[in-house]
């Protein structure tokens, strides 16, 4: 009887595609996969053999070519972290810094190996800035709907026992939450920096406000990118999907 | 002036180019990379019937550009925000000599603004005060993105950058205009952060600095910063097409920038040849404040008369006709400007 092998052959598109669904835009915090910005996905061969090229396309050639590079980067690693696939290939097409990012990639030179003179130490305090950043709008979204259940709830004294259980920005808050090692308990205050600090009790309504700017930035930009990506790339509306139910509250009118 | 209901308007617009992106003064593939995502923004953001092919897209020339942005009377002045863009294109972006004499030829229409980069060193401040001189210059365009060399963007804190402001401040260059882009050394942090006009702010509190495009894409970080410094304005260019297909997005933004900096601080710019001014102003006089978005309070009539033209005129010296003034404002010069209208109930 012969041993029940994996099958080697199955690195399949949808695998691949799943592990672009990883890689997250920092600043509009979604997946490159919702927002489109995969082009295209191509497996040739099989086993240990299989070669995996991708393709990713942004809204405009002068999106910031550091956003650019985590999103090519991580792209890569989660491509190559799917098992049975050999070489990897991500190339970013149409933007004014495709070749230098497309050849640094290719050549392993990681961030400042590609950038030389342009980068100093690392991406790592852009990322930590807009994983803030997404936390600051999760918690604006989070204490925002439940103000429009309940205007007169005391928001200085909230805690996340008090936010609506399986709500999606409920939930989206605990997850940006659990990113930042903040505490998930029911007992913990909702309103708090990224680092955890509380805002005095009679400066809550000022900390709201300026959180909600940072969720309008945030929820703004996001439309405009999705929208400039469906005008530089026609059809490229169909590979997009709605931005997620946790983050409802811009509506979305949108007129051509 | 713009009329509508009885009530009537001095409008200046306060961000126009005359720029040269045609194929035979491109330089390289970025310069057509750079016009394609400007005709993308157009396309994007455009009424269909304000929506223009690629070819005239590319140049307009003065002419035109008379035509497209004093049709009907509607805007009184209009003042120049050139690019550079030398890396990009062979005689650069904005046509400088080509819109200065327009400026010459209808001083009480145009006022051109010239740019400077600190990169250009000691020759670029020599070159600064003869521009000073010839070009009469009240204001200038910052693009801290522009390329030059093997650099791709300078911030304000620079020292060089510093000589510059003092050059400005001696010359009576009062109106600092500052762009943030995309590339800026080192790519470690956030290129569109505006951090380095609040520094520059407070040291040069003689200067008026507006932040383009309200700082988008960093909306809040502007905010932040401009509700602390009373010399930092807030230029809509970019920011008035989305009245059209983001409308909601559009009253965010604007209830935004009238909590946090105020209804004397924010300017009105077509962001010609991006948009052109007409339909922006008479969408402008009928947009409110959508009434479910409770927490910003409605747009009144003398705050569109201010950012539509009054708060310009006042930066840049312009006659206004006695009957389109209004009393002089009594507001707060720093911190948030409604806080009764801080409804945090609804969005």
């Amino acid at each position: 009887m012969t041993a029940v092998l994996p099958d080697l052959a199955a690195v399949s598109e949808q695998a691949v595609r799943a592990a672009l669904g990883t890689v997250v835009d920092p600043e509009l915090d979604e997946p490159i996969t919702d927002l489109g910005f995969v082009r295209s996905v191509a497996v040739v061969g099989a086993g240990d053999g299989a070669h995996v090229e991708v393709h990713l396309r942004l809204p405009t050639s002068f999106c910031a070519p550091n956003f650019a590079w985590l999103m090519v980067s991580d792209a890569h690693d989660a491509v190559s972290a799917v098992p049975g696939v050999g070489r990897v290939v991500v190339e970013l097409d149409d933007h004014h810094d495709s070749e230098l990012i497309n050849r640094g990639l290719a050549a392993g030179l990681g961030y400042q190996g590609t950038f030389g003179h342009e980068a100093e130490e690392s991406l790592d305090e852009l990322r930590a800035t807009f994983t803030r950043k997404a936390h600051t709008a999760a918690m604006e979204r989070a204490v925002t709907a439940l103000l429009r259940l309940d205007p007169a709830v005391d928001v200085a004294a909230l805690t996340l026992g008090d936010l609506p259980a399986g709500e999606p920005t409920t939930e989206a808050l605990l997850r940006r939450r659990a990113v930042l090692g903040l505490p998930l308990d029911p007992g913990a205050p909702v309103l708090v920096e990224a680092d955890g600090t509380r805002p005095a009790y009679d400066a809550a309504a000022h900390f709201l406000r300026r959180a909600r700017s940072v969720r309008i930035s945030v929820d703004g930009n996001a439309h405009f990118c999705r929208g400039l990506l469906t005008t530089r790339y026609p059809g490229s509306e169909a590979d997009q999907t709605p931005r997620p139910e946790d983050r409802p509250l811009l509506p979305l009118e949108v007129r051509s | 002036m713009y009329t509508k209901d009885g009530e009537q308007y001095y409008v200046v617009d306060a961000h126009i180019a005359l720029w040269d992106a045609r194929p035979e003064n491109q330089r390289n593939v970025h310069g057509k990379q750079f016009i394609d995502c400007f005709y993308d923004y157009h396309r994007n953001l455009s009424p269909e019937s304000e929506t223009w092919g690629y070819e005239e897209y590319l140049y307009q020339g003065g002419e035109r550009l008379m035509r497209d942005v004093f049709v009907d009377g509607i805007v009184d002045h209009a003042i120049f925000q050139p690019a550079r863009l030398a890396e990009f294109y062979h005689r650069g972006f904005g046509q400088t000599e080509e819109a200065f004499a327009l400026a010459q030829a209808h001083p009480d229409q145009l006022t051109y603004n010239h740019y400077w980069d600190p990169r250009d060193g000691e020759n670029g401040l020599e070159k600064l005060r003869e521009n000073a001189e010839r070009m009469q210059l009240k204001g200038v365009k910052l693009y801290t993105a522009d390329w030059h060399g093997e650099s791709r963007g300078w911030k304000l804190t620079d020292p060089m950058a510093y000589r510059y402001l003092e050059v400005c401040r001696e010359l009576g260059i009062r109106n600092i205009h500052i762009h943030k882009g995309p590339t800026i050394r080192p790519l470690d942090r956030d290129a569109f952060d505006v951090a380095d006009v609040d520094h520059v702010a407070t040291d040069f509190t003689d200067l008026t600095f507006v932040v383009e495009h309200v700082g988008l894409p960093r909306l809040e970080d502007f905010c932040w910063i401009a509700t602390q410094e009373p010399n930092v304005y807030g230029g809509l260019a970019v920011a008035m097409p989305f009245i059209h297909t983001r409308p909601r997005y559009f009253a965010q933004i604007m209830g935004e920038l009238l909590y946090w900096i105020g209804e004397d601080r924010i300017l009105f710019s077509s962001d010609y040849a991006l948009w052109t001014p007409k339909w922006l102003v008479e969408r402008f006089v009928d947009f409110q404040i959508p009434e479910d978005m409770t927490e910003y309070a409605p747009i009144t009539t003398a705050q569109r008369k201010k950012v539509l033209g009054l708060n310009a005129a006042r930066l840049y010296d312009l006659h206004v006709p006695e009957h389109l003034r209004l009393p002089e404002a009594d507001e707060t010069q720093t911190g948030p400007r409604e806080p009764a209208a801080a409804d945090l109930a609804s969005v």
